[in-house]
């Protein structure tokens, strides 16, 4: 594979203008790579083709370790490894463990969904990020087209993105 | 679309604004030289935060013996702080959580700054549960950890240790809540820094953040999620607090309304402490287009909607004190209102029940003077309302020759002192280094609800493409 990657990189100024754009884009027989937003627009990612996220799934499954481990500890200290009588209860005194049990479900859950976001977008200090534009973080929402997936020509390309209103078309390098 | 508005809503961001107008007017006070107001009041907050240093450090040096508390007034000034700063910090998650979830936009432009209160309200009440541990160096006997004395755990059916799962949770979430919310905010700024440092360290802080539609889609997902399980940490927080007093035996403390009734508490003096902060971050920062007379009245609202709520668990606990035939629970309760402690009781009432009653006028709602002075006095008021708590329930018990009074002494006050130099220390290093308003969010919710987008909406609506800057 070649070593430099050649990007067409469509700004939009709007942000409806830009959902628009990138069902007219692909319909037109262009295969998008990413849009780039200064914030989260609704339907864009559903728009571009994008398959919907699993992150509730592995939020899911953080809490119910959370609650699994949580659990067994309490029962492990109380029940098992040392039992005390309080209040003449039982050792397994259930509604006093929920609000631990709660604790402990929300903090799994918590770290284990953000750690899940962290990796499956590769976001860690330091990263360089790969910059399209460096507006796409203040007022511009950013086409970016891969030229090696799309059999189109560049002023082709070019100008399907100028129909569907991009403001400037550049050419972008890595 | 998402953004379809009321056109009798008022907008919520004035001033015509522009999406780069957002990001210049918040990065403006994150890149430029910090001003002289800036200076003077953080120095002021260090000079504090060192008196308060000081006397902290004695406490933890010599004990808590140094404090005023006697042999029947055990808990006084430190759970009195400990219970108002937690109250203050849940403004933030519920503004940012459960606003989130009822979808209330108005809440873009304060929950930044309303989170950082929290995770620094949280942290000058973890100073008081440190102190008042007596010896805070072993507070990790606290937590369930093997230990060298054999196999002894903590006991998990009891309240205290129920609050070390719940504050720790509280904290820890809370912080990825407000860093994952600003990650997009600090990739902006890395994007327009000029200088090294500051390439450097958002950069750093920015985690790489590039903005793509598949991470925005997942973010959201995250973000909801977190809105969804902070509203009932924050909720259960405050339940677990008030069960310290509630599981107890002690008249006055021993109530089922405890719970509703502090976290309403919570709620209100955390949104006067919010207010109070804004109303001030404002007017340093010009902000005056973000947090406008809207988000001013809206605030003033749920204080006056939770101050009236805090006032009928008030009465109630009166008249549960009379009708339930405890001799102990209605002596209790008589003795706050009549006995010695009664300006402690009445300074509570007036402060928190009949001053929020003010902002039944819309005028008195609208009043930026007003509003501030009510949200101090409101702040003063909560405080009383845990001194009266624990102070007046435990300092006249079952034995009248143990009767007592508490008197502060200067490192009760010291320690006080503290919270607030490390509160103010923190808020202003807040207000310096990171962006104060959530540029993101409000930029997602400017088109209907800014001056500038209705028509602009129109124009993109027809084929000419005309741009309406």
């Amino acid at each position: 594979m070649d070593s430099t990657e050649r990007y067409l990189v469509g700004v939009f100024d709007d942000d409806e203008e830009v959902l628009h754009a990138v069902t007219e884009v692909k319909n037109s027989g262009v295969k998008i790579e990413e849009v780039f937003t200064p914030f989260p627009i609704h339907g864009l990612d559903v728009a571009i083709g994008h398959p919907r996220t699993r992150i509730p799934i592995a939020a899911f499954l953080f809490g119910c370790l959370g609650l699994t481990c949580i659990f067994s500890l309490i029962n492990y200290t109380m029940v098992f490894d040392w039992p005390m009588i309080i209040g003449g209860k039982d050792f397994f005194a259930l509604p006093d463990w929920i609000p631990v049990s709660f604790e402990g479900t929300v903090l799994f859950t918590a770290f284990g969904m953000v750690g899940t976001f962290l990796v499956s977008n590769s976001l860690w200090p330091g990263k360089q990020p790969k910059t399209f534009d460096l507006r796409s973080t203040d007022d511009k929402f950013i086409m970016a087209v891969n030229m090696a997936n799309n059999k189109k020509s560049e002023a082709e390309i070019e100008s399907i993105l100028k129909a569907s209103g991009a403001i400037e078309v550049n050419v972008k390098q890595f | 679309m998402s953004h379809v508005v009321s056109p009798i809503r008022e907008t919520l961001v004035s001033g015509g604004k522009s999406y780069h107008d957002v990001t210049n007017d918040i990065c403006k006070q994150v890149e430029g030289e910090p001003t002289k107001e800036w200076k003077i009041a953080f120095g002021v907050s260090c000079i504090v935060f060192a008196y308060g240093a000081y006397c902290l450090g004695y406490t933890w040096w010599q004990g808590i013996g140094v404090w005023g508390l006697n042999k029947t007034v055990g808990w006084a000034w430190d759970i009195t702080n400990f219970v108002w700063w937690v109250g203050i910090g849940h403004a933030g998650t519920l503004i940012s959580a459960v606003l989130l979830l009822f979808r209330q936009k108005w809440r873009t432009s304060i929950n930044r700054s309303a989170e950082a209160m929290t995770i620094f309200a949280v942290l000058c009440a973890a100073s008081f549960i440190l102190a008042h541990m007596g010896r805070p160096w072993l507070f990790h006997w606290a937590l369930p950890l093997p230990n060298t004395f054999g196999s002894l755990w903590v006991n998990f059916n009891s309240p205290l240790v129920w609050d070390v799962f719940a504050i720790s949770t509280y904290l820890s979430v809370s912080l990825v809540f407000w860093y994952l919310g600003l990650v997009p905010d600090l990739a902006t700024i890395r994007d327009r820094a000029q200088t090294k440092a500051a390439k450097f360290w958002y950069g750093a802080f920015s985690l790489g953040w590039n903005g793509s539609a598949k991470t925005w889609a997942r973010y959201e997902y995250v973000s909801l999620i977190l809105a969804g399980i902070s509203t009932p940490l924050v909720l259960s927080v405050h339940t677990i607090v008030s069960m310290d007093f509630a599981t107890s035996v002690i008249p006055g403390w021993h109530t089922t309304i405890f719970p509703p009734y502090f976290v309403a508490g919570a709620i209100f003096s955390g949104f006067a402490m919010v207010q109070s902060l804004l109303l001030i971050t404002r007017v340093v920062f010009k902000l005056e287009d973000y947090i406008t007379i809207e988000h001013i009245e809206m605030m003033n609202i749920i204080i006056t909607v939770t101050g009236s709520i805090v006032g009928i668990a008030y009465l109630t606990e009166f008249f549960i004190a009379w009708y339930s035939g405890v001799e102990y629970e209605s002596y209790c309760f008589i003795n706050r209102a009549t006995g010695p402690y009664w300006w402690a009781y009445w300074m509570m009432m007036t402060c928190n029940v009949i001053s929020p009653q003010l902002f039944w006028f819309k005028k008195i709602r609208q009043s930026i003077l007003v509003s501030f002075i009510l949200s101090v006095v409101v702040n003063v008021g909560m405080w009383f309302e845990r001194f009266v708590i624990i102070v007046s329930s435990l300092h006249r018990d079952y034995l009248p020759s143990s009767w007592a009074m508490f008197t502060p002494t200067m490192y009760d006050i010291g320690d006080y002192i503290f919270s607030f130099g490390l509160f103010f220390t923190l808020f202003f290093l807040f207000a310096k280094f990171l962006p104060v308003i959530n540029m993101f969010e409000v930029k997602s919710v400017m088109r209907g609800v800014s001056t500038n987008f209705p028509a602009k909406k129109k124009s993109s609506g027809d084929k000419s493409k005309e741009t309406v800057h």
